[in-house]
């Protein structure tokens, strides 16, 4: 983290100039950047986990899917839920999940850390593919959009996008300042410490496994944040979005963006999301695009071998040197 | 329910532990052996599968197709081991997820340039179509007897390599401690490749005699991978015992699972998984 007085506000000017966005008055591309900021909220959560508490979640999708899910499940089935209480109840759902599977899944370490959580991502697939508690394999659909009334008035309309596109920035901008604000504290140093040596963090008295469960649910809770935003932004919701494949693609846009970063999480979930719509655009790419999944693997398979620390690594590469960090993983 | 119908499920139970065995040993080699974790494991038995039926479709005859198939899955695994994998073998498995998710990708899309998005069916080979017949109108086919057998007979084959010969005190002294074996003129890096070419054979062979039994489709690769996640964990990272073990308990998990209660029969094994993990978090027989 470079200090000064360009990091301090560059995050505000970041946030004031995507408010302006809407005003170019393009429904395609309010939609897509909400879906961006949306995914830059996933991702962020992701991070926290990840990139501060060295906990390499391959099952994060389990709190996006699960938060979508409980607003569907919630509220009247044609009428509007209020977003005052789905929210909260949403969160509550992705924070009890976070606490229940951490006690089991904080037990374990490394490689085994990364395939329990996916298993219990899997498990909760699994909940909502075979029963009929959600609607099975095809999903269910939320046919109003949750209000947002004090009173008699309509403080924020969701129906409206570019109502719902500021909503959704004010949450992305929240999250990343709640977020720098908690990494800053004492609270988010033993984290990061925790990450760096855990068995030095013990031995210097830190409760380890009470910090952890507390980061894997902040995690989870946010996750569910941007979860509960994409099921109503997309209006329905389905098992895929609980998919292990929804899991690797958070985490793919984590490392590009650069993880241990915060900003790096925002500006990997751009790319990403950008890059999936630019190889996917028929116009341009003809009938390869119907294949862009294709470069999209060799792509992140490139980022794996040659570009460990992402784009917000290569960013401060011009800047200065980079740092040798001890990168030594969760093992031990 | 009456005891034929039992037999058939415990049959069928074993049967699908035995080739979840036969993907579930490579994927734990690979673990335990070099610290490599690998999501694409199961496109290998994707490309198994496909390769069975088209080679099947070209030649007529599923023996001649896994005969060249298994050659084939040899190259493509001691290729992707020389480009690929080599180089993640002291990095973060991070990085390790990222590169084979990557893959996953790759391997997915070339599926659908190559043999398209079609769902296929493999004949059972004429030799082995015939059915045991159990009661007036319950019997059992062959062909799945036979798999089990050729899944036994290579699970004694994998068993005796590892504990038997030269080769196999190499793959282990490889996995305690990589450095010492090289310093003794040990060709380790060999033996790595070896291995992990192994692993993929086995995946692909076992895509392959699976073909006739269920269908060849887009994304198989990936149902296969997760259980086999699971058959690991709950065996134990880089014990193949364990693995046996674990396949033969899923296996016959998930059977009677399906047949008694449908509705949860999908996150049995993941219940079974998270017992196993609260008692021993190590894996059934995995080292502390």
């Amino acid at each position: 983290m470079n200090s000064g007085a360009l990091s301090r506000w560059l995050p505000w000017v970041v946030v004031g100039l995507f408010a302006l966005f809407p005003m170019l008055e393009s429904t395609f591309y309010t939609q897509l950047v909400t879906k961006v900021l949306i995914m830059a909220i996933f991702a962020m959560s992701l991070d926290l986990l990840v990139g501060y508490t060295g906990l390499v979640s391959f099952g994060h999708a389990a709190y996006f899917g699960l938060a979508g899910y409980a607003l569907a499940l919630m509220g009247p089935k044609y009428e509007a839920a209020s977003l005052w209480w789905t929210l909260p109840a949403s969160l509550g759902i992705c924070v009890v999940f976070a606490l229940v599977t951490g006690l089991l899944v904080l037990r374990t370490r490394g490689i085994y850390f990364i395939m329990v959580t996916l298993a219990f991502a899997q498990m909760l697939f699994f909940v909502f593919h075979d029963t009929k508690l959600g609607g099975g394999s095809d999903g269910i659909y939320i046919y109003a959009k949750p209000t947002m009334n004090l009173g008699e008035t309509v403080l924020v309309n969701l129906e409206k996008l570019d109502q719902f596109y500021w909503l959704v920035l004010f949450f992305t901008a929240a999250t990343y300042f709640l977020l720098r604000r908690i990494l800053g504290s004492s609270f988010g140093r033993a984290l990061v410490g925790i990450k760096v040596n855990e068995h030095r963090m013990r031995a210097l008295g830190f409760p380890v496994f009470r910090y952890q469960l507390a980061s894997f649910a902040l995690g989870g809770a946010l996750g569910g944040l941007s979860g509960y935003l994409a099921a109503v932004q997309f209006g329905f919701v389905n098992p895929e979005i609980l998919s292990w494949h929804q899991s690797g693609m958070v985490l793919m846009m984590v490392i590009l963006g650069g993880m241990g970063t915060l900003h790096g999480a925002v500006i990997g979930a751009f790319a990403f999301v950008l890059l999936q719509e630019v190889l996917s655009n028929q116009a341009w790419f003809g009938i390869a695009a119907k294949h862009w999944q294709l470069a999209m693997g060799i792509l992140i398979m490139l980022v794996a071998l040659y570009m460990p620390q992402g784009l917000a690594g290569l960013m401060n590469g011009f800047r200065r040197k980079p740092q040798a960090e001890a990168e030594e993983g969760a093992d031990g | 329910m009456d005891l034929a119908f039992i037999l058939i499920q415990l049959l069928n139970g074993l049967q699908y532990g035995m080739l979840l065995f036969l993907v579930s040993s490579g994927l734990t080699l690979v673990f335990g052996i070099m610290g490599i974790i690998n999501l694409a494991h199961g496109s290998f038995y994707m490309v198994g599968a496909y390769l069975a039926w088209s080679l099947a479709s070209m030649t007529g005859n599923l023996a001649t197709a896994i005969a060249i198939a298994i050659p084939l899955t040899v190259v493509l695994g001691m290729a992707l081991e020389k480009l690929l994998f080599r180089q993640l073998y002291t990095r973060d498995h991070l990085y390790q997820v990222l590169l084979t998710y990557g893959l996953i990708l790759v391997f997915e899309e070339l599926r659908s340039i190559i043999w398209g998005d079609d769902v296929h069916g493999v004949a059972v080979p004429a030799l082995l179509s015939a059915s045991i017949p159990l009661t007036d109108n319950l019997s059992y086919p062959v062909y799945r007897l036979a798999i089990s057998g050729v899944c036994l007979l290579l699970a004694f084959a994998l068993y005796v390599l590892i504990q038997k010969t030269r080769l196999g005190m190499m793959i282990r002294a490889g996995a305690s401690n990589r450095d010492m074996v090289q310093s003794l003129g040990i060709d380790i890096k060999f033996i790595y490749t070896l291995v992990f070419a192994m692993g993929v054979a086995l995946a692909a062979f076992a895509g392959m005699i699976n073909a006739p039994l269920s269908s060849v489709t887009p994304n198989m690769g990936s149902h296969v991978l997760i259980i086999c996640f699971v058959v690991v964990v709950i065996g134990g990272i880089g014990s193949v015992k364990g693995a046996m073990a674990a396949s033969l308990m899923i296996g016959l998990a998930e059977t009677f699972g399906t047949v008694l209660v449908p509705e949860v029969a999908g996150m049995i094994v993941y219940v079974l998984m998270a017992i196993v993990l609260v008692w021993r978090p190590e894996g059934l027989f995995g080292r502390k």
